[in-house]
């Protein structure tokens, strides 16, 4: 049985070519249960970046053609089949085929999609084994540590500080769209804002509301900072909105808690000179992107780790899938082989010796089946690793005349 | 015996120093099987000693080289404290020499009760490795602060414990540590009492360290001291412990 991937990706077509073929959750599931109507194992993985079909099927070009007919024949196709097929999903489940190397949700996107999908042996195996090879690399490799944007690199940041953020309060200055994004981001990652301080407090309260804070007016901002953990701020104030000298007016009250404050707005928000103050971190636009970008570095770094993990991970399902060709043909030589010596066990009329005698005799005739036996099965496993696994599996069916379900429609019985 | 594991130890403290640099992996196991080597060590000093078998200077400083690495193993061995044991592991992988080159490692007794060697030496050693700890997390604190200060680009590539989290540790320990100074310290006073003797410059050093943790502690509970400050206090305390652990120990233990 063959393994073939159809699809397409962000890689080769841009999203007015992804959309024509994009499926939903119920969409993947219908598709991958057509296929699998006509005797194919059928996974179908559609995310906004990627639409993909895996079948598993005896006959590999009719899987491939029908397979490109669902995805409409779209020009941008790929089309790979067995080593490469897997070594494709497993790089996607690692997050190595992602626009961020590394990002975490198609791991589950890959898990979701076995789920949903009609998978068989070959399919179920090579589903699992992706989503071994993808966490195996997030742990294994920072890939997947380092933040790829300015928010996500405040929030990392912010963790270096206070570690787990659950139960830090954030005082978020600005209601714009950039301190939103800011703060969600804080907030994903368990932090909770405690107030929205903005010029227009109307529209301090909507994004208030949104996170369940109090608004306040900018000027009570730095009242605010005596509970605060973290400050995100981004208005388009002229002037600072908090000095050195304010903020050092809090810090006998904050009892040595650090403070850690994100100035993401240009002209600056935030006095530089806070970060001279004992406890107090102060990262502004330009130290962010430096941040971003160094770790993007570290990404590519990692992603040459990655790119060793999931080469060994697929190497061991090419194993995998090889021994498939000879594990049905060393079962049935084995079974042969048995059927054999009990015929000639009956035949030779062993009924005058004794027990004792009759058991060493059939000790003696498995003892030669298993030491005969022994060498080729080693050997057809070796090959099993390497590409001549099915082509050996093939010749001793046919030496021995052997029929399995494997090898049934391979090779005429003489 | 005593001999075979020694090195054993050795070699696996130093293995682990040496791997913290790049493995945590490595490191994390020298430590593990380091340690259960220096605890067969300590086994067999028991039973091949009529009595304490780490009275001596070098001695104690066997014993209190198996605290600190018995301390970093409870919650420093893992994969974020790596740099941690960067910290602790040469140290001790040192002074464990040292501990063998004065005979530290053979058994020697002295003639003071076992009863008494036990809570004077062990609570005093215990503290000790508690403030060894202590020093190494005041350490790791401050490079951290000062990659945040210097808003080092790179500062997220190398896995460090947040500044938080190390603070709490340090003063956790602190709080551990100090009462078994104490008491090792009221021990010592008490059989001081009881059988005469002079008060030396180690005992008067030890109860200014005693002063100085105790000052931490109450600063950092009454007066909110933490970050950076707390760590220089913390780091000057240890300077005291190394000059009792190493710079006056003839005086007290001939």
């Amino acid at each position: 049985m063959s393994l073939v991937l159809v699809g397409t990706s962000h890689r080769l077509a841009p999203v007015e070519l992804r959309e024509l073929v994009a499926l939903d959750e119920k969409g993947a599931a219908e598709v991958a249960r057509t296929l699998a109507a006509g005797g194919w194992e059928a996974v179908c993985l559609s995310t906004c970046n990627r639409t993909e079909l895996y079948l598993a099927a005896d006959d590999a070009e009719a899987a491939e053609e029908r397979a490109a007919t669902v995805l409409r024949e779209l020009p941008v196709l790929y089309r790979l089949h067995d080593h490469a097929a897997a070594l494709h999903l497993f790089r996607v489940a690692a997050g190595l085929d992602s626009l961020v190397p590394g990002e975490g949700e198609i791991l589950g996107q890959v898990r979701k999609a076995a789920e949903i999908g009609s998978p068989g042996r070959l399919l179920d195996r090579l589903f699992r084994d992706a989503v071994h090879a993808g966490r195996r690399v997030r742990s294994q490799t920072a890939i997947s540590e380092s933040p790829a944007s300015i928010s996500s690199a405040a929030a990392a940041l912010a963790q270096q500080v206070f570690g787990d953020l659950a139960g830090r309060k954030v005082l978020v200055i600005g209601a714009g769209k950039i301190s939103e994004q800011a703060a969600r981001n804080l907030v994903s990652r368990g932090a909770a804002i405690s107030a929205v301080a903005n010029r227009s407090v109307p529209r301090g309260e909507e994004l208030a509301g949104r996170f369940g804070a109090r608004a306040v007016p900018v000027e009570a901002a730095q009242d605010e900072l005596v509970e605060a953990d973290v400050v995100v701020s981004s208005t388009s104030a002229a002037g600072f909105v908090l000095e050195q000298s304010g903020v050092q007016t809090t810090l006998g009250a904050r009892r040595g808690r650090p403070l850690f404050l994100i100035d993401l707005a240009v002209p600056r928000d935030l006095d530089p000179s806070i970060h001279d103050l004992p406890g107090c971190y102060l990262y502004d636009i330009d130290d962010l992107q430096a941040v971003v970008a160094e770790s993007l570095a570290g990404r590519r770094t990692e992603a040459a780790r990655a790119e060793e993990i999931v080469a060994d991970e697929a190497e061991r399902f090419r194993a995998w899938q090889a021994s498939l060709d000879v594990v049905p043909a060393i079962a049935s030589l084995r079974a042969r082989a048995e059927e054999i010596r009990a015929a000639e066990l009956a035949r030779a009329r062993l009924g005058g010796l004794s027990e004792q005698d009759r058991r060493a005799v059939e000790s003696l005739t498995s003892q030669i089946v298993s030491k005969l036996l022994h060498l080729p099965t080693v050997r057809m496993k070796e090959a099993a690793a390497g590409a001549d696994g099915g082509v050996y599996a093939d010749v001793v069916r046919d030496l021995f005349g052997l029929e399995d379900d494997a090898g049934s429609n391979r090779l005429p019985r003489q | 015996m005593a001999e075979a594991l020694f090195w054993a130890t050795l070699a696996a403290y130093a293995v682990a120093a040496v791997a913290y640099v790049r493995t945590g992996r490595v490191g994390t196991w020298g430590v593990r099987l380091g340690w259960l080597a220096q605890t067969a060590l300590l086994g067999v000093q028991v039973a091949e000693a009529n009595g304490f078998p780490w009275a001596t200077w070098s001695g104690s400083l066997n014993l209190f080289v198996w605290l600190v690495v018995g301390a970093y193993l409870i919650w420093g061995c893992k994969p974020r404290y790596r740099l941690l044991g960067l910290a602790v592991m040469p140290l001790a992988t040192v002074l464990l020499a040292v501990s063998y080159a004065g005979g530290g490692t053979t058994g020697e007794t002295s003639g003071y009760s076992t009863l008494f060697l036990v809570a004077h030496v062990g609570l005093v050693l215990a503290a000790f490795a508690g403030f060894t700890l202590a020093a190494a997390l005041s350490v790791l604190y401050l490079w951290q602060e000062r990659r945040l200060k210097r808003h080092e680009a790179r500062i997220l590539r190398v896995r460090v414990p947040p500044l938080v989290t190390l603070d709490d540790l340090a003063g956790r320990t602190i709080a551990i540590a100090l009462p078994a100074l104490t008491l090792g310290i009221l021990a010592g006073l008490i059989r001081l009492g009881s059988h005469g003797g002079g008060f030396d410059a180690l005992m008067a050093v030890t109860i200014v360290t005693w002063a100085v943790y105790g000052v931490f502690l109450l600063l950092r509970y009454e007066a909110g001291w933490h970050g950076r400050k707390a760590a220089y206090l913390l780091l000057a305390g240890f300077a005291l412990v190394i000059a009792v652990r190493l710079g006056l120990p003839t005086v007290h233990f001939s």
